[in-house]
Formats: structure tokens, C-alpha cells, sequence
């Protein structure tokens, strides 16, 4: 858990350019960290990219928060 | 080892703009939202009765006006388009018939966004190979009228346009350096207009003979695919990107090729696009923004220019050139 939130969390920070204080399991993509639409399919690339996994436009599709992220990732490994 | 070059440009839009501000008033949207998600500004709208071969006809009389030959002996016209003005015949046998030239072939490419780089790999292809010795790529669309206005999320995007190139035999000074290509038949269902077949990849189609996009798709798509394929395509070719003078990836969207350019060693920079003030003209966009850039003394002869057409298919082609003009 620790390890794959402190990816997220870095990646998160480098894309949206947020403090990484700001990026709490709650915190909502598009509500509390700024992303647009667009931002979030980055997002998701990177996510793809960091754990070597595909994310389907139906799944990514109800990732809001940063613990929906977390969660998504852990149960596809 | 190509014998084939570009020698002449012309292009034309039609004179409706249709501003952020026009569609505030027709969807929910705003100019901030537009420009934050995709750069444009305005794009040109086609009147009621003006269609793709009008627009064509048009662009090819800005070349004629342009160029100091003839385009008597034009031997092929390969028209880029996704909407003809009929299923058939053709846009480029309307072409044909506006100018009379009677010794052409004449057919329309289906390839979507693609279809001016895959219409210049094709003319390089006849007339390196000697069948032919004088070809007219023509690209044009009137998108706003398979648009659905009522759909927020695509209908700020596209515009109508045509712009045309002229592809001659040049064995001393050839123009084309590389190309690369690429086809995912799998996403067929991510953009799409509708014909006589209701279902693709087993996805049941709606719209309505509109055009359907995946946004999000699409963009992931072209934001992986694209700059593996640009590394690629100067690696065919025995070049770096600092060989590299202009990239003019197709005019889709402004973040998109924000995101592109990212993933290469190319600054954004030195992009040409036509994205900010004609909006997504598909097959269009990469012409007008290699017109745009020899207008504004931006594009000059000799230069390497990477060009590269992606879209509804999914398929794409990237050319490198040495602009000829």
C-alpha cells in the first residue's frame, strides 16, 4: 500500500504540478487537484506505464479519487 | 530513392467563422474550456450549399494562381476526404469535371486524418515508380455538416477547409526522405461515422450518420503511438531530430500535441499546426498549417519537414520531406 501510494503520489505531483500534502487518499482528480478530462487520461498513461499494466477507458472511467487509483492498481496486481 | 516532389501549395476556408463565443451559445461550453482542452479559437464553417468538392475546387485555384506551370497535363488527382459530396462519384472526378482535364486519373482516399500523408506517399509511389509524372494531392472536408452540434464534447472541434499540393517527377532534387506506417483495425470503434453497418468490433454504432469520438481514446491512442513512430521515421531515414527544421503533426487538438511533443526530443516550438484558428480540419489541418508557415516566411526551401497524418481507422502514415519550394 505504502509503496504503490508513494508511486501514485509522485506521479501525481510531477503531472499536476500539486504539493504533494495536497495529494490525501480523498482527494478528488478533478475537485481538489485541478486535472481536467485530459489530464486524468495522462494520468492514466503514466499509471499504465509505472505498473506495466493496461487501464480501460470503462475502468479509468470511474477513477476519481487518489485511493480509487491506489485500489485499482493493487487489485490488478 | 524517391524521384518525386512537392513544388506547388494552395488552400482554402471558407469565409463563416464559428467562434468560442458562437458555440457558448449553442452548447453548454465556455472559451476558457475550449481553449484549456484543445487551443482553438475559431474554425471555418462551409455554407449550406458549398461541399468538399467546392472547397477543393477552390484550393486548387489558389495553387493554379500560385504556381508558374501548367496544370494541363496533371496525370493523376487524389482527393483526401471523409465527406464527399456523394457516396460516389468521387470528389476528385467533380475536380476532374470543374477543370477539364480530361488525360487524369481520378479517385477519392479514405483514410481519414491520414489521408494527405497517405495521398503523398501514394503520388511519391506513381511517380517515383515512372507511371506517372504530375499528380495533385487534394484534401478537403465540411465536417460541420456531419457534426453533431447538440454534442458538446466534439462539436468545438471541427472545421471545413481544402488545401491542395502538387507532387512532380524530380530525379536531381527529390523531396521524399522516409515514410512510416501503421493501422489498428481493433479501434474502428473509437471514431467513427456510420454507413450502411450498424455494428463494428462487435460495438453497435449510434450518431446517426454523424461523427462519433472517443475522446479519451483517441487521444491516448495518438499520444502512445505518435512519437515511437516519429523516432522511427527519422531513424529510417539516417536522421536525429536535430536534423529536423518543423514537425507538423495533424491539427487534432492543442494538448494533444502538447502531450506529442513531450514524448520526444522536439520542442513544441517548432510545430506548425492550423489547430488555433480552424480548429480540427481532419485530412485538412496538416496543409493549411504547412501554408500558414510559408505565408508567414516560416518555411523555407530545403528545409526537413516531418509530417504526420493520424485518425479514424485507427491508421496513420508519417512522411519526412525536404520541402521543395
Amino acid at each position: 500500500m505504502a509503496d504503490t501510494l508513494e508511486r501514485v503520489t509522485k506521479i501525481i505531483v510531477d503531472r499536476l504540478g500539486v504539493d504533494e500534502a495536497d495529494v490525501k487518499l480523498e482527494a478528488s482528480f478533478k475537485e481538489d487537484l485541478g486535472a481536467d478530462s485530459l489530464d486524468v487520461v495522462e494520468l492514466v498513461m503514466e499509471l499504465e506505464d509505472e505498473f506495466d499494466m493496461e487501464i480501460s477507458d470503462e475502468d479509468a472511467e470511474k477513477i476519481a479519487t487518489v485511493g480509487d487509483a491506489v485500489n485499482y492498481i493493487q487489485n490488478q496486481q | 530513392m524517391s524521384k518525386a516532389k512537392i513544388t506547388a501549395i494552395g488552400t482554402y476556408a471558407p469565409s463563416r467563422r464559428l467562434t468560442n463565443a458562437d458555440l457558448e451559445k449553442i452548447v453548454d461550453t465556455s472559451d476558457e474550456w475550449i481553449v484549456q482542452r484543445t487551443g482553438m479559437r475559431e474554425r471555418r464553417i462551409a455554407d449550406e450549399h458549398q461541399f468538399t468538392s467546392d472547397l477543393c475546387i477552390e484550393a486548387v485555384k489558389n495553387l493554379k494562381s500560385r504556381y508558374k506551370g501548367t496544370l494541363d497535363d496533371v496525370d493523376m488527382i487524389l482527393v483526401a476526404t471523409t465527406t464527399s459530396d456523394y457516396a460516389f462519384p468521387s470528389t476528385a472526378c467533380r475536380v476532374q469535371e470543374y477543370f477539364g482535364w480530361e488525360s487524369t486519373g481520378a479517385l477519392d482516399i479514405n483514410a481519414t486524418c491520414a489521408g494527405l500523408t497517405y495521398g503523398l506517399h501514394l503520388a511519391n509511389g506513381l511517380i517515383t515508380s515512372g507511371l506517372h509524372q504530375k499528380i495533385l494531392v487534394i484534401a478537403g472536408e465540411t465536417l460541420s455538416k456531419v457534426t453533431d452540434y447538440t454534442d458538446r464534447t466534439t462539436c468545438v472541434l471541427f472545421g471545413d477547409a481544402a488545401g491542395a499540393l502538387l507532387v512532380e517527377r524530380d530525379e536531381e532534387t527529390p523531396g521524399f526522405l522516409a515514410s512510416v506506417q501503421g493501422t489498428s483495425g481493433n479501434g474502428g470503434d473509437i471514431l467513427y461515422r456510420a454507413g450502411l453497418r450498424n455494428e463494428i468490433n462487435g460495438v453497435q454504432l449510434v450518431g446517426s450518420g454523424k461523427m462519433v469520438q472517443n475522446g479519451r481514446e483517441v487521444y491516448k491512442w495518438a499520444a502512445r503511438t505518435v512519437p515511437g513512430e516519429f523516432e522511427r521515421l527519422l531513424h529510417k531515414a539516417g536522421l536525429s531530430s536535430d536534423d529536423l527544421d518543423w514537425f507538423v503533426p495533424h491539427s487534432a487538438n492543442l494538448r494533444m500535441i502538447e502531450s506529442i511533443c513531450e514524448k520526444t526530443p522536439f520542442p513544441i516550438e517548432k510545430t506548425l499546426t492550423s489547430v488555433e484558428h480552424y480548429g480540427n480540419t481532419s485530412s485538412v489541418s496538416i496543409v493549411l498549417a504547412l501554408d500558414l508557415a510559408v505565408k508567414a516566411g516560416k518555411l523555407k526551401k530545403d528545409q526537413i519537414v516531418l509530417l504526420f497524418g493520424f485518425g479514424g481507422g485507427l491508421t496513420y502514415t508519417g512522411l519526412l520531406i525536404k520541402w521543395g519550394m
